[in-house]
This record gives structure tokens, sequence and C-alpha cells, in this order.
């Protein structure tokens, strides 16, 4: 039995899955509120299909690129539950995660919000693989005719003409990458592509 | 013993990642992870880099307080954690954790209030709190005067800073001075060795019209810039800064303050035990001078010892221990982190 989460954006999406078959899965979209969210949508997973915490076998985490407050909330939840239950916790590329649920036909890219007037964005080409990416850039640089799924487009219409679904990542999506091994498996680390913003201080400013 | 229930706490509201098991009153362990030497060359904690560095330890943290105290992890029986107040982002990584236990373990999560943990830790060095007290807690980002009529349910704030909290006062002055962060420890130092108290630095919010405003409030920030004022003019007359003269007096004016208000609090509400904690409580002079004027009024002094004082785990299961054994309900699964969290909430 595999639990399966992502809070890399806006939405927190936890599944349950047993082998490919998606037992229950619970999904808002509220930014801001991981920590809150995420516990009880465990919860809410397991008592929906019935099932004990002691009867998973592996815990799976989308490890970002995504805001770092909620995206630790998701990772340090992995990590604990591994540790308590004596299981694996493996992570995936949250933009993968998006990617797996585009149905195009074409080659396609994803970006999400990254704030500061900059977004995740990875490539894939029409087999759903990454080409490029994953990588924090101003939007411009990136602009492309070709559909875009995530966030991207409705923050940036102008750069991303061509919005397709899905706009956030689903956990049922991340379940099933961990049981097919159809994108690549990392470990529950997060995908920061940013340094902390900070900078040594300068001399203490005279106060006379 | 009896069978105590078996408490785990965890504490990452700042720069530690703290993870400590508490039987009744009883410390089996207390493992700290710090990350204080990755802040100390911005000259204060930068809370990306402590929330980071919270991911990093909290798993190794737990299982060395684990492997530490004999137990496994399935014996714990309630699950305590550092809600607020605090940085956001570095709460937010302890109470991610804690939910994840509690959820694994089936057992009780406690969303607790640092301020009160503070109070609380006490307990695991000189036996149970002795209630109504007083409580001075002074640390880097707090400077409060509380009323602890019960420390499950009943906490008054009676004061606390307008302005700088003491230990950042301590930082500051510590920079001015060329010494380490945190400054602490070296202005302690640098003040013992020089031995004797010679300028007469402001000692804010102590005058008559200040006082009847402001009886249990404290202001460091006037106090820094005196001292600023004075090495600045000690610098343009080209003579050296003497360090541990600036330090002791420096440590003096603050600590003559903190403690004149604690005992003014203890003697306006009839209370006969002030009891200090938070980091600057591991301040060598505060504890001298507190039982010196203390004692003088009758007052009874606890101070837990200096590994208790600064954040840790251990606190916050001291709490939790406490809120289990006078039956206080537990947190939801939704607990919020609340960077601001009032005293007066002591489990959210």
């Amino acid at each position: 039995m595999l639990l399966a989460f992502d809070t890399a954006t806006s939405a927190v999406t936890v599944a349950l899955l047993d082998g490919v078959d998606v037992l229950a899965e619970s999904t808002v979209v509220e930014p801001m509120r991981h920590g809150e969210l995420l516990a009880p949508g465990i919860d809410r997973v397991l008592a929906a299909a019935d099932v004990a915490v002691g009867d998973l076998d592996r815990v799976a985490v989308g490890v970002g690129p995504g805001p770092f407050t909620g995206l630790r909330v998701g990772v340090v939840t992995a990590r604990t539950l591994a540790m308590v239950l004596g299981i694996p916790a493996v992570g995936v590329c949250t933009l993968d995660i998006v990617a797996a649920d585009v149905v195009v036909g074409e080659a396609f890219a994803v970006a999400t919000d990254a704030r500061r007037k900059e977004v995740y964005w990875a490539r894939y080409g029409r087999d759903g693989r990454r080409t490029e990416g994953p990588a924090v850039v101003k939007p411009a640089t990136v602009a492309m005719d070709g559909p875009v799924a995530g966030q991207g487009p409705q923050l940036y219409g102008e750069l991303f003409p061509r919005a397709v679904e899905p706009r956030f990542p689903s956990a049922s999506a991340l379940g099933r990458i961990v049981e097919t091994g159809s994108a690549e498996l990392l470990a529950a680390e997060p995908l920061y592509l940013r340094r902390p913003d900070v900078s040594p201080p300068s001399a203490p400013k005279p106060v006379s | 013993m009896p069978d105590e229930p078996l408490v785990l706490g965890i504490e990452t509201s700042c720069d530690e990642t703290g993870v400590g098991l508490v039987a009744g009153t009883r410390l089996l362990v207390d493992a700290v992870a710090s990350s204080v030497d990755e802040h100390a060359r911005f000259g204060g904690v930068v809370p990306e880099v402590a929330s980071r560095a919270h991911l990093e330890a909290m798993v190794p943290t737990l299982q060395r307080a684990c492997r530490e105290a004999g137990v496994a992890i399935a014996d714990v029986d309630a699950v305590a954690v550092t809600a607020g107040p605090g940085l956001t982002g570095a709460l937010l990584v302890g109470v991610a954790s804690a939910k994840a236990l509690a959820v694994s373990l089936g057992k009780p999560l406690y969303g607790v209030n640092h301020l009160a943990a503070h109070v609380s830790v006490d307990q695991l060095e000189h036996g149970r709190l002795p209630e109504p007290c007083i409580a001075l807690l002074v640390s880097g980002g707090h400077s409060s005067l509380l009323e602890v009529a019960d420390v499950t349910s009943g906490v008054e704030p009676l004061g606390s800073t307008i302005d700088d909290a003491a230990g950042e006062a301590f930082d500051k002055v510590a920079r001015l001075l060329g010494l380490p962060f945190p400054g602490g420890p070296y202005i302690d130092r640098a003040a013992r060795e020089y031995g004797e108290v010679t300028i007469d630095f402001p000692r804010g919010l102590t005058s008559g019209r200040d006082l009847q405003r402001h009886r249990f409030d404290f202001s460091f920030s006037g106090l820094k810039t005196a001292v600023a004022r004075w090495v600045e003019a000690r610098e343009r007359s080209g003579e050296p800064v003497p360090v541990g003269e600036v330090a002791a007096s420096f440590q003096e004016a603050v600590c003559d303050v903190l403690t004149q208000k604690a005992v003014d609090a203890c003697r306006s509400r009839g209370v006969s035990d002030l009891l200090l904690g938070g980091g600057v409580a591991a301040n060598s002079r505060l504890r001298a001078l507190a039982e010196e004027r203390a004692d003088r009024h009758g007052i009874r002094v606890r101070v837990p010892r200096p590994g208790l004082c600064t954040d840790n785990g251990a606190m916050v299961a001291a709490l939790g221990a406490e809120l289990v054994r006078r039956g206080r309900p537990a947190s939801a699964l939704d607990l919020p982190a609340d960077s601001s969290m009032p005293v007066t909430t002591i489990v959210a």
C-alpha cells in the first residue's frame, strides 16, 4: 500500500494506492495552509479506504521545486512517517507529477508559480519524458506557443497562451509514477533550486 | 517509579532542532541539533537557513533521542510540539513532523506555547512547579514577565519588551564590541574577567512616569544606542575600546532592570517564587543578582541549568507531560503554526 502526497504548489493532494489502483484521494487547493491540511488529508484517505497506517509499505512525496515552506511540510512528513513505520520514502519532481496528467500528444512544458516574478519550469517530449529542467527562470526567457500545464499560463497568459490541464499535481499521478517507474525516482530531498536569500551584514551604522 | 506516560517533545521555533523525552517530571533525554554556526556570519538567525537546517536535522534528532533514551518510538504515549510563537517556516517543520508522529503512532498531539514550555522545564530539575509563580523569560526573541497560576491553563502576561528582546541587545552590543554571535556567553565572560561596573548606562523604563505606564515592561533599544555612542566616542578619540569594561557595565544595566522588575512583580502579586528561563537566564550575573535581590524579600529563585534554559525539546515534553497529567484536551490535526501565539494560549 502506497501513501502519496505533494505540497509543493497551492494544492495539498494526498492519495492512497494499492498498486496502480487509487483507493482514496483528497485534494484541497488553498495556498499557505499546507501545515494545517496535510495531516488531516492523510487521516481522511486512510479512513476512507479503511486502511491502517501500519499497512503502508511505502510513502511517496513531491519534492518540488515549489515554495519552500509548503514543500518542507510534505518532505518532513514523508521522512517522519518512513522513520516511524520503517518503510522507504521516495521523492518525485513535482513538475513531473503535473506532467504525468497532461494529455496532448505533443511536446509540452510545465510551469508553476515560483513567486518573485519567476516560474519553476521543465520541458517534456511527446512521450511525456522530461527533456529540460527543472529550473527556476523568468517566464519571458521560456515563453512558448506550445501547450503549457501548471499555473504558469494563468499567471503569465501572454507568454504561455496555450494553457492545458492540469494546473496542479495530483497525488494519484504521483503514486502511479512510483508504482510504474514512469518518471525519475528521487530521494525525499527538496529541490530548492534557490539558495537562501541572505547576505552577510555590513558594519553597524554609527548612531552619533 | 509507576508507569508515567512517555511524552515526546519537539522544538523548532528558532535555530535549535530539539527533541526531548519525558516521563512525568523525569527527563530521559534532551537531544538538540543547533544551526547557530550557520547563522553566525550573518550576525543573527536567518529564517530560511534555520528552516532548511530543521528539515535535515529533524529525523536524525528524533532517532538520536530514542536511541539515547533506550526507548522505541512506538512506546511514546503523546507527542507535544511548539506551535508558537516563533519563526513560521521553522515552526512548521516541527509541527508537521509531530503530526506525522501522532498519525503514525495513533497518539494524541499537543501543540503548545513556547513560553509556557520554558516555564515548565524547571520541573525536570527542581520538581513540581510552585504555582503561582512569577516567570522571567529572557532570550533572543522574548523578554516577558508572566504570572503563572497554572502552567497548563492560566498564564497571565504582566509585561514584555516594547522594542528589542534582552538577548537581541546582547547580540547587538557583542557585534559593536567585535565579539562573536550569539553574544550572550562572550559578554558574560568578558564582563566576569573585567569584574567591575564603571559606566552608568541607562536603565530603560525605570523612571517615574515610565514606571506608571510600563511597570513590568522592558526596553533595551535606548541602552543599545547609549552603548554604541559610548563606543563611537572612544573610537573617535583614537583610544582603544575597553571591551570588558563596556561588557560589564552593559550587562549590569540589563540584569539590573530585569531583576528589579521581576522582584517587584513578585512583591506586588504576593508571590514568593521567581522562575528564570530562556537563553539569557544562562547569564551568570543575572542568576546571581536575581538571587541576591529575591533573597532580601524572602523570594525563592528557581533557575534550570543553562542547557535547559536555551531552546530544547525537553521543555516541550515537560509541558506535554503536565498537560497529560492534568487531563487537558489535545490539539486537532489541523493545528496551525502561529508565529505570534499569545502566552494566554497554552495549547492550540
